[in-house]
């Protein structure tokens, strides 16, 4: 689960990081009233979105009057926000986080993340703020210092420190800035996060280390054990259509091809979606319908998929194991009798009851194209997409 | 012989009372020597009752005291898994599958942790299990699509692995083992651990590998096969169409910060002289092509 900037920033707050004064806002008079009430004489007025590279896409202005907080705030609310992660479309910016402006002095990087190689959480941090970490992990490697936390210890005060005079923190600096990494990882082992980012993470002309950025993504699997963060989750960032197939237990990701695939299990679903590429078409979602799809949750998956005008096949590939041909044969005719199938439908299915399954589909009087192996399915989807 | 498990292995079935456990657990004694093989199931409290045949212990300290057990299969619910792992790896089981999905990686994190030193064995979590065709199956995958022979099977998805199995079950080309290694990111046994197992196993002549998006486990891999392998390999990486920074379906499965992508994996795998297709249909004719050769 990702969050915003501001949100982030709260949780980190309460861990003792020091963030910038500021308040999310949701319109332009907010925004100026929370510029008067942090003071001072400039302001950081941000866009908030769930993907990055806010800058570069023009959503972040500093201000150096109330009037101009005005006048960003104005031009940043309610536009589209186009950055290289969110896709040609663009984000539409609702939430604003006013900001009082830092002096900054040196910008730096701070990350922490999962490693699956040493089965730990790594804190990495660099010299090179302000830039894509990928970046600097191709271009200049050396730069980034990592250590990899015990989790009987948690990061302690020696490696904190250790890595922030690595980056070239000042000595005097050193121990505040230890201390921020250190609540930094208390706040990612308490809340569950597979990913924190504060980039930058500043020093400032009047001696304070601050995390002028706050990216933190949680692990789904955990969220049962924190209802606290359940309220961060803003609708508007999460994509309509894999929000109605997760009410139906369903995994559903939207791609921007034409063949909707429906599939259990993960990687036969991945494999499935690459071999209808493989024959010249494309796929138009990930769809994992898991190992014990009902009857319901086969004819939600064909509503979903039905949604995109995009549309001009669709491939079943279903491998019975635990699941039975014969269930999801009955599931996609009652599915194809209650939607409108107006595209043509290739059925593949294998395993447990295979012979029952078959003879559903072909006794139902749905028009179906029957396929035998992975291949000829995706031929024959493709031939289909390409006639309708 | 085989790897991991076989007709010998005494199981202890971890959350039988219940309904995935009993039911899988129904279904593996139902396969070749299940009868003889399935001897405990554990849930706290539960003690006393029998379940599918098999007697119910409080804990798997118990049951491998009063059965022998010395391999468990875990379908605990996730909250519990984890500790459900340590119970295991405490009472100094063997082999542990551990089959629940959706474990916080956290409790992973810690689980792997206390298992540094321990010689246990831990498969998953979020896997299919492992079989050893006409012998033993532990896990939920379908049995009968399985034969007993030569070629080993490593896969991190489920469904995936059934239909590189059916292919080469349907060109004569029998199993000797089908570990499936599962999609999370802080697991027990990948790719190259099972890859050596299989490379030290007499009687598998060739390995069939799924890998996927996500990590670099099958880069690892790769390294190793280039200087040790003797056997051939041949390789599918399933999710050269997936979009980065979305998480496809298993917790690990995601391309992120531009590592982790199938091409890159592919290219890894090559290098090291596996046999590898971007066609999920010709995973078994490319490995019966490896065995004429």
């Amino acid at each position: 689960m990702k969050i915003h900037e501001y949100q982030g920033k709260a949780i980190l707050a309460e861990y003792g990081v020091v963030v910038p004064e500021g308040k999310a806002c949701f319109s332009v008079d907010e925004a100026v009233a929370a510029a008067q009430a942090i003071g001072g004489e400039k302001w950081v007025v941000k866009a908030q979105i769930h993907a990055g590279g806010r800058g570069k896409g023009g959503g972040v202005k500093v201000a150096s009057s109330l009037d101009e907080v005005r006048e960003f705030a104005d031009a940043i609310l309610g536009m589209t926000l186009v950055t290289h992660q969110t896709g040609p479309e663009g984000k539409v910016v609702k939430r604003l986080l006013v900001e009082e402006g830092a002096p900054i002095q040196d910008e730096l990087y701070l990350g922490l993340v999962v490693d699956r190689v040493t089965q730990r959480v790594t804190v990495m941090a660099s010299s090179e703020g302000g830039t894509e970490i990928e970046t600097v992990a191709e271009e200049t490697p050396e730069l980034i210092h990592k250590v990899s936390v015990d989790p009987k210890t948690g990061l302690t005060t020696a490696e904190a420190e250790g890595l922030a005079a690595k980056i070239g923190i000042a000595a005097d600096l050193v121990p505040a800035a230890g201390k921020l990494m250190q609540a930094l990882y208390q706040a990612f082992w308490d809340k569950d996060a597979s990913l924190a980012e504060i980039n930058p993470l500043i020093t400032t002309s009047d001696g304070r280390v601050i995390a002028l950025d706050a990216k933190i993504n949680f692990d789904e699997s955990a969220m049962y054990r924190h209802p606290e963060l359940e309220g961060l989750r803003d609708l508007d960032e999460e994509d309509a259509d894999e929000l109605e197939a997760a009410k139906f237990g369903l995994n559903y990701i939207s791609l921007d091809g034409t063949i909707g695939c429906l599939v259990n299990g993960a990687g036969l679903a991945m494999a499935t979606m690459d071999i209808i590429k493989l024959y010249g078409a494309s796929p138009a979602n990930f769809l994992d319908v898991g190992g014990g799809a009902t009857t319901e949750q086969v004819t939600e998956a064909f509503k979903i998929m039905l949604k995109n005008s995009n549309l001009k096949a669709i491939l079943v590939n279903i491998f019975g194991g635990i699941m039975r041909c014969d269930v999801v044969a009955e599931g996609l005719v009652n599915a194809a009798r209650e939607v409108d199938l107006k595209v043509p439908l290739v059925v593949r299915l294998e395993g447990t009851n295979v012979e029952q399954g078959r003879k559903i589909l072909a006794d139902s009087g749905i028009s179906v194209i029957n396929a035998t192996t992975m291949a000829d399915a995706a031929e024959k989807v493709a031939a289909a997409a390409a006639g309708a | 012989m085989s790897i991991l498990i076989n007709k010998d292995s005494r199981v202890v079935t971890q959350g039988i009372t219940g309904k995935t456990g009993m039911f899988h657990t129904h279904h593996s004694i139902a396969y070749a020597n299940g009868k003889a093989c399935y001897v405990a199931g554990v849930t706290p409290k539960k003690g006393g009752q029998v379940v599918e045949g098999v007697p119910v212990y409080d804990s798997v300290v118990e049951a491998r005291a009063a059965t022998g057990c010395n391999v468990s299969v875990i379908y605990v619910p996730p909250p519990f898994a984890a500790a459900a792992i340590d119970e295991a790896v405490d009472a100094g089981i063997e082999v542990v599958i551990c089959i629940t999905e959706g474990i916080p990686v956290k409790d992973m994190i810690v689980t792997r942790d206390r298992m540094q030193g321990s010689s246990t064995i831990l498969i998953g979590p979020n896997c299919p299990g492992v079989i050893t065709p006409e012998e033993i199956k532990i896990g939920i995958m379908p049995g009968y699509i399985h034969r007993k022979g030569r070629i080993g099977v490593v896969s991190r998805s489920g469904t995936l692995t059934y239909e590189v199995v059916d292919q080469l079950t349907k060109l004569g080309l029998g199993q000797s083992t089908c570990v499936g290694i599962g999609g999370d990111p802080v697991n027990g046994l990948k790719h190259l651990d099972v890859m050596k197992m299989f490379n030290d196993d007499p009687d598998t002549d060739g390995v069939v590998m799924c890998g996927e998006i996500g990590g670099t486990d099958e880069e690892l891999c790769a390294e190793w096969i280039a200087d040790n392998m003797s056997k051939p390999v041949v390789g599918f990486i399933a999710g050269v169409t997936a979009p980065p920074g979305k998480r496809m379906g298993h917790a690990g499965a995601i391309i992120s910060g531009g590592k982790g992508t199938a091409d890159e994996k592919i290219g890894a795998l090559e290098a090291a002289g596996v046999s590898v297709t971007r066609n999920p249909s010709d995973m078994g004719k490319l490995m019966l092509e490896a065995m004429q050769k």
